[in-house]
C-alpha cells in the first residue's frame, strides 16, 4: 500500500515549521496542542474531494502559510485603534484585540457590570482556568480542520462568563483589528458561558485595513445553560487581501434563545462555520447572515444545527449578493435525532447575482430520523428583477439608485433579524457602504 | 402637449404599433377604448420608457421634448407618470422610504432641493388625504399584502405626491368594485387641471362615467381607428368592437 503523506503543500509545510517553533511559546498545555495539530496533521489541509469543504478548496486557496504575528507593541495598538470602527459609537462594554493579541489596556477589563467576568485566555490557559473543561463542548466542531489548528495555534482570546440570572443591559463588543505589515497569521479564541438565565448581547467585529494581508483564525465557542439568551452580531470587515476562517459554537440547554447573524462584506476568501448543538428542550435558535461579495471575494457560510432534543425550534436566513466574478458558497445542514420529536426547523437561502460573471453553490440539506417534525428548507438564485426595476425608474429612480433600492431590500430581510434599532442602523449602513462603493 | 408622430413599435418581431398618430392637449383628458391585444398596454409603456419593446419610426413628444431619447427615470422626472394595470409589490422597500426616494430623485433631477423629512410628510398626507388610504399601508413594504383595490390607490397616491404633467392610467378600472372605483375616480378627478393631461386607457365605458374625458379615442390593429368627443364611449359600449376589428385587419 503506497504511503499517504497528507502533508505536501508549501501551505502545510509551513504550518508544521510554524508549529513546531511556535508551541513552546503558547501559553496552556503543549500537549493539548500537539493533540490538536495531530488532528490537522492527519488529513493536511482539507480540499475540494473532501465533501464539507467541495466549494472551498482551502489547499487550493490557501498557498502559504503565514507566520504569526509577533505581540504589537504600544504605540502600533495606538496608532491601529485611532479610527473606531464601524461599531464604535455603540455604548458597549469592549475588548479589543490588534493582530490576535488582547490590547489590555484598551479594553473595559476592568470596568466590566457585574455579573460580567473576563479573563484573557493566556491567562486561563496559564493557570488552569476552571472553565476550560467546558471547552470542545460541541462534538461536530471537534474534527473540523480550522477549530483544529486554531486549538494548535490560539494564541490570545478571552473567557467570557454571564452569572446567574443576569441581564447584562450594554452589549460586549469583542473588537478585532487586523493592521500592519503582512502577511502574518492570528488565531484567537473565545469561550463565553451563559450560566442559568443570563442574557448578553455579543457583538464581534472583525476589521481589517485594506492592503494589509493575514490568515485570520477565530473561534467563538457558546455554552448556554437554562433559559439563557444571546443575542450575537458578528461583522467580518476583514481587509480584502485576508483569509479569514471562523467558527462559531454553540451548545444550548433547556428553553435557551439564541440569536446569530453574520454579515460579510470583508476579506478576499473567508468561511464561517457554525456548529450548534440543541442539548435541551424548548430552545429557539435564529441563525441569520448577510453576504455582500465582489471582486474575487470567495465568502463560504457553513452550519451544522443538530436537533439531539425534542421540542426545539431552529431558523436560518441567509442572503448573499453577488457581483463581478465573485464566489458565495452556503451549505447548510439540519440533523434530526431520533428522540428530537416536534422539532421545528426551517433554513432559507437566497442569492442574488448582479453580474454575470458570478458563482453561488448553495447547498441545504436536512437528515431527520425523527417522525414527527417540521422542516423546511429552500435555495434561491436570481438576478435583479427587471419589472421591479422598470417600476421603480418610471417613479424616477434612475437605474443606480433603483438597483440599491432592491439590493438593500434583499439583503434587509437578513439584516432586521439583528431585532435591535441602533444596531440594525449600522449594518444597513454597512450595506449602503458597500452598495455606494459599488457605483 | 403629448404628441405622437407615426409610431412603429415591435416586440420580438411582433409588429403592435402600426404608425399611430395621437396628440393630447394640455388640460385635456383622452381616452382610449380598444379590444384586446390592440396595443394599448404597449402605447403606454412605450410612453413610460420600457425597454423591451423596439421603436422602429416615429417619435413621442411631450412638450416638445423627445421622450424617446430619455431614460425611464429621465421621464418621470419630464413629467410623465404611468399608472400600472398591475403595480408591483416590493418587498423589503418600505412604501415611505420609496415615496421619499422618488420624490426626491426627481426634484433632484430637476435641480431642486430634496425634501425635509416634516416637508415630505405633510405632502404624502395632503396627496393622500381623499384617497382613503390606512395609514399602516404606508409603514409596510411597498403593495406587499395589498388588495387590488389598495394597489390602485396608491398608484393614484403617488401620482398626487409626484404632480406629473401628463398621467397614463392603464386599465385602472381592472380588478375594482365599484366603490375602489369611485374613490381612485374621485382622486384623478381632483388632479384635473388646465396643465395636466391625461390619457386613460380601458376596456369599458364605465370607468369614463367617473372620469369624464375630453376626447375618446379608438385603437385597433396598433392605430387609431377613430376619434371623437366622450359619446363615442356610449357608442362602443352598446355596438361593440366589431366594426374596428375588421378595419385593423
Amino acid at each position: 500500500m503506497a504511503e499517504i503523506t497528507p502533508i505536501r503543500t508549501a501551505a502545510e509545510t509551513g504550518l508544521v515549521e510554524h508549529f513546531a517553533s511556535a508551541k513552546h511559546r503558547l501559553p496552556g498545555d503543549p500537549g493539548l496542542r500537539d493533540a490538536a495539530f495531530a488532528r490537522f496533521a492527519e488529513r493536511g489541509l482539507p480540499h475540494r474531494r473532501v465533501e464539507e469543504w467541495k466549494y472551498t478548496d482551502l489547499r487550493n486557496l490557501m498557498r502559504t502559510a503565514a507566520p504569526f504575528a509577533a505581540p504589537p507593541d504600544e504605540g502600533f495598538v495606538a496608532e491601529t485603534l485611532q479610527d473606531a470602527g464601524p461599531f464604535g459609537n455603540v455604548e458597549a462594554s469592549r475588548v479589543t484585540f490588534v493582530n490576535g493579541f488582547l490590547a489590555r489596556d484598551r479594553s473595559d477589563l476592568g470596568r466590566l457590570p457585574s455579573g460580567l467576568d473576563i479573563v484573557p485566555l493566556t491567562d486561563a490557559l496559564s493557570s488552569g482556568h476552571a472553565l476550560l473543561t467546558r471547552v470542545g463542548a460541541v462534538e461536530g466542531a471537534r474534527d473540523n480542520v480550522a477549530y483544529a489548528l486554531n486549538a494548535a495555534f490560539m494564541s490570545d482570546g478571552a473567557v467570557i462568563w454571564v452569572a446567574a440570572g443576569t441581564t447584562v443591559e450594554q452589549p460586549l463588543h469583542l473588537r478585532f483589528v487586523s493592521a500592519g505589515e503582512g502577511p502574518f497569521a492570528t488565531a484567537t479564541r473565545v469561550l463565553l458561558v451563559l450560566e442559568e438565565g443570563a442574557s448578553l448581547t455579543l457583538l464581534e467585529t472583525h476589521e481589517g485595513s485594506d492592503g494589509t494581508v493575514y490568515q485570520a483564525n477565530d473561534v467563538v465557542e457558546v455554552v448556554a445553560s437554562d433559559k439563557a439568551s444571546l443575542n450575537h452580531v458578528r461583522f467580518n470587515g476583514e481587509s480584502r487581501q485576508a483569509l479569514a476562517l471562523s467558527t462559531l459554537t454553540a451548545k444550548l440547554g433547556t428553553g435557551v434563545s439564541f440569536r446569530s447573524l453574520n454579515v460579510v462584506t470583508g476579506a478576499e476568501v473567508s468561511r464561517h462555520q457554525v456548529f450548534l448543538t440543541f442539548a435541551g428542550e424548548n430552545s429557539t435558535v435564529s441563525i441569520n447572515g448577510a453576504n455582500m461579495l465582489k471582486t474575487r471575494q470567495h465568502a463560504d457560510t457553513t452550519l451544522l444545527v443538530d436537533h439531539a432534543t425534542p421540542h426545539c425550534d431552529s431558523r436560518e436566513l441567509f442572503k448573499t449578493v453577488v457581483d463581478d466574478d465573485a464566489t458565495g458558497v452556503f451549505q447548510g445542514k439540519i440533523i434530526v435525532r431520533p428522540d428530537a420529536q416536534k422539532v421545528d426547523g426551517r433554513m432559507m437561502s437566497g442569492c442574488l447575482l448582479l453580474s454575470d460573471g458570478g458563482t453561488m453553490y448553495n447547498k441545504p440539506e436536512l437528515e431527520i430520523f425523527a417522525d414527527d417534525v417540521q422542516c423546511a428548507h429552500g435555495a434561491t438564485c436570481g438576478q435583479l428583477d427587471e419589472n421591479l426595476l422598470f417600476y421603480l425608474k418610471s417613479r424616477g429612480l434612475p437605474q443606480a439608485e433603483a438597483e440599491r433600492l432592491l439590493v438593500q431590500a434583499f439583503v434587509g430581510e437578513a439584516v432586521e433579524t439583528v431585532g435591535v434599532d441602533t444596531l440594525h442602523d449600522i449594518l444597513v449602513e454597512i450595506v449602503e457602504d458597500w452598495l455606494r462603493a459599488r457605483g | 402637449m403629448l404628441e405622437i408622430k407615426n409610431l412603429v413599435v415591435q416586440i420580438e418581431d411582433n409588429r403592435i404599433l402600426n404608425g399611430l398618430d395621437l396628440t393630447v392637449n394640455k388640460g385635456e383628458v383622452a381616452a382610449i377604448m380598444g379590444p384586446n391585444g390592440s396595443g394599448k398596454s404597449t402605447l403606454s409603456y412605450v410612453i413610460a420608457g420600457r425597454e423591451d419593446y423596439e421603436v422602429l419610426e416615429g417619435e413621442i413628444l411631450l412638450d416638445g421634448q423627445n421622450l424617446l431619447e430619455m431614460e425611464p427615470d429621465q421621464r418621470a422626472a419630464a413629467g410623465v407618470f404611468l399608472a400600472f394595470q398591475y403595480p408591483l409589490e416590493i418587498p423589503g422597500v418600505g412604501t415611505m422610504t420609496f415615496l421619499k426616494a422618488a420624490l426626491n430623485a426627481q426634484r433632484k433631477a430637476r435641480g431642486e432641493a430634496e425634501l425635509t423629512t416634516p416637508d415630505f410628510i405633510k405632502r404624502v398626507n395632503t396627496a393622500g388625504a381623499s384617497l382613503e388610504i390606512n395609514r399602516d399601508f404606508l409603514k409596510r413594504a411597498l403593495n406587499v399584502g395589498f388588495s387590488g383595490g389598495e394597489k390602485k390607490r396608491m398608484e393614484i397616491l403617488q401620482m398626487a405626491l409626484l404632480q406629473p404633467s401628463f398621467c397614463i392610467l392603464d386599465e385602472t378600472d381592472s380588478g375594482l368594485d365599484i366603490d375602489a372605483l369611485r374613490i381612485v375616480a374621485e382622486g384623478v378627478n381632483a388632479l384635473r387641471s388646465p396643465e395636466r393631461s391625461f390619457l386613460v386607457i380601458t376596456h369599458y365605458q364605465r370607468l369614463l362615467n367617473y372620469i369624464v374625458p375630453d376626447t375618446v379615442h379608438v385603437m385597433s390593429g396598433g392605430r387609431i381607428v377613430r376619434s371623437g368627443g366622450k359619446e363615442l364611449a356610449l357608442e362602443l359600449e352598446a355596438n361593440g368592437y366589431a366594426d374596428y376589428r375588421s378595419q385593423a385587419a
